[in-house]
């Protein structure tokens, strides 16, 4: 199992790691199972992401989707932003290996997580459908075979 | 850039090969390298190195007779070759076998193939601190028990098994008795007669020898039914062309493990105990995992709470140190590691365990090395986390 370089940079360099004060929506996900933990607190203005910081408790990987995630949401629409599916994010690391899939879902349910609480903050209908890991047929550790096939890297 | 420090803490996992292994294989790979069961000159000098090679370890081991080396392609085949061999030799038809739920997988996987071949299996679960009791397994012996095999030592958590009373139980209700041995030797006082084992895995690579070399030990007159069918080779127990310069270096190996036993063992465990100390005082939240005190000297492994094992493994490995995990997350099976689930450990709590093994090149330096790398690191990772301070209390490393 290796990871790309650019997993290890966003690994060993996290970007937007901490939590905002004064933060819009809070997003907190977790896998009890396998104890991974991630938290987004985002702000926003004019319904774009105005700011964006994390944390997260997990592998190399969860760490490095977390920090990439927090990239390509800021700047996005709220809509842009819950749209983000994990095979993105894994492409935008150039890829994860396949047992590790489901760790950039962490970063992507997150974030959801964290534009459907601001939006119910203010008193707005969340967008985001609903998490994957809310699903109770969802296992974290699962890897469905199309996605190990095609994002092997 | 990254350091080019090269500190190597994982020797539960592999050696380098010794210098003096590679100086002492070299002419055979050479010069002997006939069939050792050819009858010509060339056949026989390789005969000849090969059953040297057999009583020097043999010797080393304590065994009473050569013949009941039989080399193998290292240990796990060595247990493979134990787990079913001696079953299916003495007990056709199906019985009873006991294997401790912490062995290594190429103990418990064949154990999974016995079930299938319609015997019945123990998964004797270890004690709370980490070793297997004597009195479970007399509770767990039955009377068509065929076979108890308890790993000597530990490669996880590093505790050292009550073998020989094991071995006594198992014999006193008619049963073999098997021991994986390959973290033992060269770390601790051993010696099969002692032990009082029928038959014990040995592995090359564990002990300064190269990869693709181990042995079984077989105590004579115990049954076994060879799984490498072929030419017959090692007295029909193990058939293929020997591996010469793999015995060679092995047996090499195997006398310089425990020609320095007694100053190296203390050594190791000095710096093992520099590390656990260091590590402990330095982090709050942090253990041993397995509090029995009998224990290899070379390994100690660690609980650091509220962190996740294969993030401290990448970061330490920019610093070029190379240890291993435990953790779900870094396993290719995402499951924590069943040693530690089977002495209870909680999986948040394997999660964030750390194995650190210390070897012949381990040097204090290196210790201090890691010492004063590591902390740093898990206060990076528990202040990136969301939930340490929450679980841990207010002051967060
Ligand atoms: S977070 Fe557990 S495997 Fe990635």
């Amino acid at each position: 199992m290796l990871y790309t370089d650019k997993v290890m940079d966003h690994f060993n360099n996290p970007r937007n790691v901490g939590v905002l004060d004064d933060a819009d929506g809070v997003g907190e996900v977790g896998n009890p199972v396998c104890g991974d933990m991630m938290k987004i607190s985002i702000k926003v203005a004019e319904d774009r992401i105005a700011d964006i910081r994390f944390q997260t408790l997990g592998c190399g990987a969860a760490i490095a989707t977390s920090s990439i995630v927090t990239e390509m949401a800021r700047e996005m629409t709220l809509e842009e932003a819950v749209a983000i599916t994990k095979k993105q994010v894994a492409d935008e690391l150039g890829g994860l290996p396949p047992a590790k899939m489901h760790c950039s879902v962490l970063a992507t349910d997150g974030l959801k997580a964290a534009v459907d609480d601001y939006l119910v903050k203010n008193g707005r209908e969340p967008i985001s459908g609903g998490l994957e890991h809310d699903d109770p047929n969802f296992d974290p550790h699962a890897v469905p075979h199309e996605e190990a096939c095609e994002t092997e890297g | 850039m990254e350091q080019e420090r090269d500190t190597y803490l994982d020797y539960a996992a592999t050696t380098p090969v010794d210098p003096r292994v590679i100086d002492a294989m070299l002419p055979s790979l050479r010069d002997v390298w006939g069939n050792p069961n050819s009858l010509y000159r060339r056949g026989r000098e390789a005969y000849t190195a090969l059953e040297e090679a057999r009583e020097r370890f043999a010797r080393v081991i304590g065994a009473e007779h050569p013949g009941e080396i039989i080399f193998t392609a290292g240990g796990t085949e060595a247990d493979n070759l134990a787990l079913l061999g001696i079953p299916l030799r003495s007990r056709p038809d199906g019985g009873h076998v006991i294997v401790s739920a912490f062995e290594h997988h190429a103990v418990l996987e064949p154990a999974h193939e016995l079930e299938k071949r319609g015997f019945d299996v123990t998964y004797l679960k270890p004690r709370p601190e980490g070793y297997i009791d004597p009195e479970d397994v007399r509770a767990a012996l039955r009377d068509d028990t065929v076979l108890v095999s308890v790993m000597h030592g530990n490669n996880e958590i590093g505790t050292v098994q009550p073998i020989a009373e094991i071995a006594a139980a198992a014999h006193e209700r008619g049963a073999y008795m098997h021991t994986d041995a390959a973290q033992t030797l060269g770390k601790i006082p051993f010696d099969v007669t002692a032990l009082g084992v029928d038959a014990a895995t040995f592995s090359g690579h564990k002990i300064y020898a190269p990869k693709g070399i181990g042995a079984l030990y077989l105590k004579r007159r115990t049954p076994l039914a060879p799984l490498i069918r072929g030419g017959g080779q090692e007295s029909k127990r193990r058939s293929g062309t020997q591996d010469v310069a793999g015995a060679i270096a092995f047996a090499t190996a195997a006398e310089l493990v425990t020609a320095d036993l007694d100053t190296e063992a203390p050594r190791l465990a000095a710096l093992r105990d520099r590390l656990i100390d260091g590590i402990t005082s330095a982090l709050e939240n942090t253990e041993v995992s397995a509090t029995h005190h009998e224990r290899l000297p070379n390994i100690a492994h660690l609980i650091i709470k509220g962190v996740e094992g294969e993030a401290m493994l990448l970061q330490l490995d920019a610093k070029g140190i190379a240890i291993s995990t435990g953790s779900a997350c870094s396993s290719g099976s995402l499951e924590p590691s069943h040693v530690l689930l089977s002495i209870g450990c909680p999986p948040e709590l394997a999660h964030g365990s750390i194995r650190v093994s210390v070897g012949r090149y381990t040097t204090e330096d290196d210790i201090e090395y890691f010492l004063e790398v590591f902390p740093p690191i898990v206060k990076r990772l528990r202040d990136m986390s969301p939930v340490y301070e929450k679980m841990f209390g207010s002051h967060a490393g």
